[in-house]
């Protein structure tokens, strides 16, 4: 870590998005100060950082923020020391432009859909979300086939934005395994995919980043109970 | 329809469509790097093997292939254009990195607040969800507004003096904004709420970019036509690429 690299990271612990951004410098061996952010409480300074979303994350350089994860994992990448670490893109344009391609899929395909499952309105809309989850999983074994070319990541021989913008998920993906019983990245199904999920969580980076799954699980159980009663309220 | 090259490309060729806008601005970063490309008009009603094959995870336009490899998605593609052909013509993404940050923060910001706003005042099917959409729009033009201030810093176009990717990535949207206008009467970018946009939107219309590739205002109502006959549930943003 450079002297005066002042990285601030308001965050909130249980946003896969904001694990996101804490992968990239804990990949490239960069430190940041993490600032917890009450999603349900506000700060100043997440509302004057990221006035048109206020959302998390945002990261603070040299007192300017950046937003949106991806946009954040970029300019890490970009403006970090080439000494920290590989890149989180490939120097090929055309496998940069693929590992977009798939970044931008498993926000719109995995994300909205594994969101939808779990927060649909009734149950069809629930089910609905599972069944576009599991479809976009599959399509993801494909693509890290293609991605990978026999090496152990989407980036290949190292981790790069793919594997970064899916390993953010991976808490929150084990947390859904543990309280549905259902297999998301089934050893059979989706073998490469599995044996990646295993290795993604042992890098330290990950280690480090990741959200521990059991704290997740009550996260969630937490907010699924809020949502009910806030409906129930509403049905009196 | 075959362009003539300017500067040596390779083999390009663009699958698109001529009034989208995800197309819409792809032909017009190629055309800022001065390169010819074969253009292949799409039927997205009835899709080609050729679309099917070169995007078969989404089944949608635009798709440039280089050299046989196809890329999808047009932020991505506009970036590619962008690195292969760095020596190329102008840049098309700021070289400061937090200056690009800022670009593609406002780019995925107009497709997915403005856009899908937009869309929204075309397919409303009672008044008033299409109040709501009018509402919606409004609103992000209004930061889009604020953000031309910060990004141009005092010069013609987001980019500065001359257009970039998000004066790219909002400029192809502009020709449905004028269409929206004559279907509907409603005003996008008005001069007494957006001034500074509004004059940005006279001075991107005079660009060789913009005479060059962005068709006329009558194609896309033609189109909107065509679509508002055949919708059956399939969504615009389904249809426009």
């Amino acid at each position: 870590m450079a002297a005066g690299d002042d990285l601030k990271l308001i965050g909130a612990w249980p946003s896969p998005f904001v694990t996101r951004v804490k992968l990239a410098p804990s990949f490239k061996g960069l430190s940041f100060e993490n600032v917890e952010e009450d999603i349900s409480n506000k700060s100043e300074l997440l509302l004057s950082s990221n006035p048109v979303h206020k959302k998390v994350p945002v990261l603070l350089h040299h007192g300017k923020p950046i937003c949106e994860s991806v946009v954040i994992v970029q300019y890490i990448d970009a403006w970090a020391d080439p000494g920290t670490g590989p890149s989180l893109l490939s120097s090929d344009p055309h496998e940069r432009a693929v590992a977009r391609f798939w970044a931008a899929y498993i926000d719109d395909k995995l994300v909205a859909s594994w969101m939808q499952s779990f927060r649909g309105k009734t149950e069809e809309e629930k089910s609905e979300g599972t069944k576009q989850m599991f479809a976009a999983v599959e399509t993801l074994e494909g693509a890290l086939r293609e991605c990978s070319k026999g090496e152990g990541y989407f980036g290949g021989e190292s981790v790069g934005l793919v594997d970064v913008s899916l390993g953010s998920l991976l808490s929150w993906l084990k947390a859904t395994e543990m309280m549905s019983g259902a297999k998301i990245f089934d050893p059979v199904k989706t073998p490469l995919l599995a044996a990646w999920v295993e290795r993604f969580g042992e890098l330290d980076g990950a280690k480090t980043a990741l959200p521990d799954v059991d704290r997740v699980v009550e996260f969630a159980k937490m907010r699924q109970a809020q949502a009910a009663a806030a409906a129930a309220a509403s049905e009196n | 329809m075959e362009n003539k090259t300017m500067a040596r490309a390779g083999s390009l060729k663009l699958l698109g469509l001529t009034v989208s806008p995800f197309v819409v601005r792809v032909r017009m970063a190629l055309q800022l790097k001065g390169l010819g490309y074969e253009y292949i008009e799409q039927d997205l009603f009835i899709k080609g093997d050729l679309l099917l094959m070169s995007n078969p995870v989404h089944k949608k336009v635009p798709v440039l292939i280089h050299d046989g490899k196809p890329i999808c998605e047009s932020l991505a593609i506009m970036q590619y254009i962008d690195e292969v052909w760095a020596a190329t013509g102008p840049s098309i993404l700021p070289a400061d990195p937090y200056e690009r940050a800022d670009a593609r923060f406002w780019a995925a910001y107009a497709d997915s607040k403005l856009l899908p706003a937009w869309v929204g005042i075309m397919w409303a099917a009672t008044e008033e969800e299409r109040v709501e959409k009018v509402e919606d729009t409004l609103k992000a033009i209004g930061h889009l507004e604020e953000a031309f201030g910060k990004c141009s810093n005092g010069k013609p176009f987001f980019a500065g003096d001359s257009v970039g990717y998000l004066d790219l990535v909002l400029g192809s949207q502009l020709l449905w904004f004028e269409a929206l206008q004559k279907m509907f009467g409603v005003v996008v970018i008005e001069e007494g709420k957006a001034p500074l946009l509004a004059a940005w939107v006279k001075r991107f219309g005079e660009t060789d970019t913009a005479k060059e590739v962005v068709p006329d205002v009558d194609t896309a109502v033609e189109y909107l036509k065509k679509l508002q006959s055949h919708r059956a549930g399939a969504t615009v943003a389904q249809l426009l690429s």
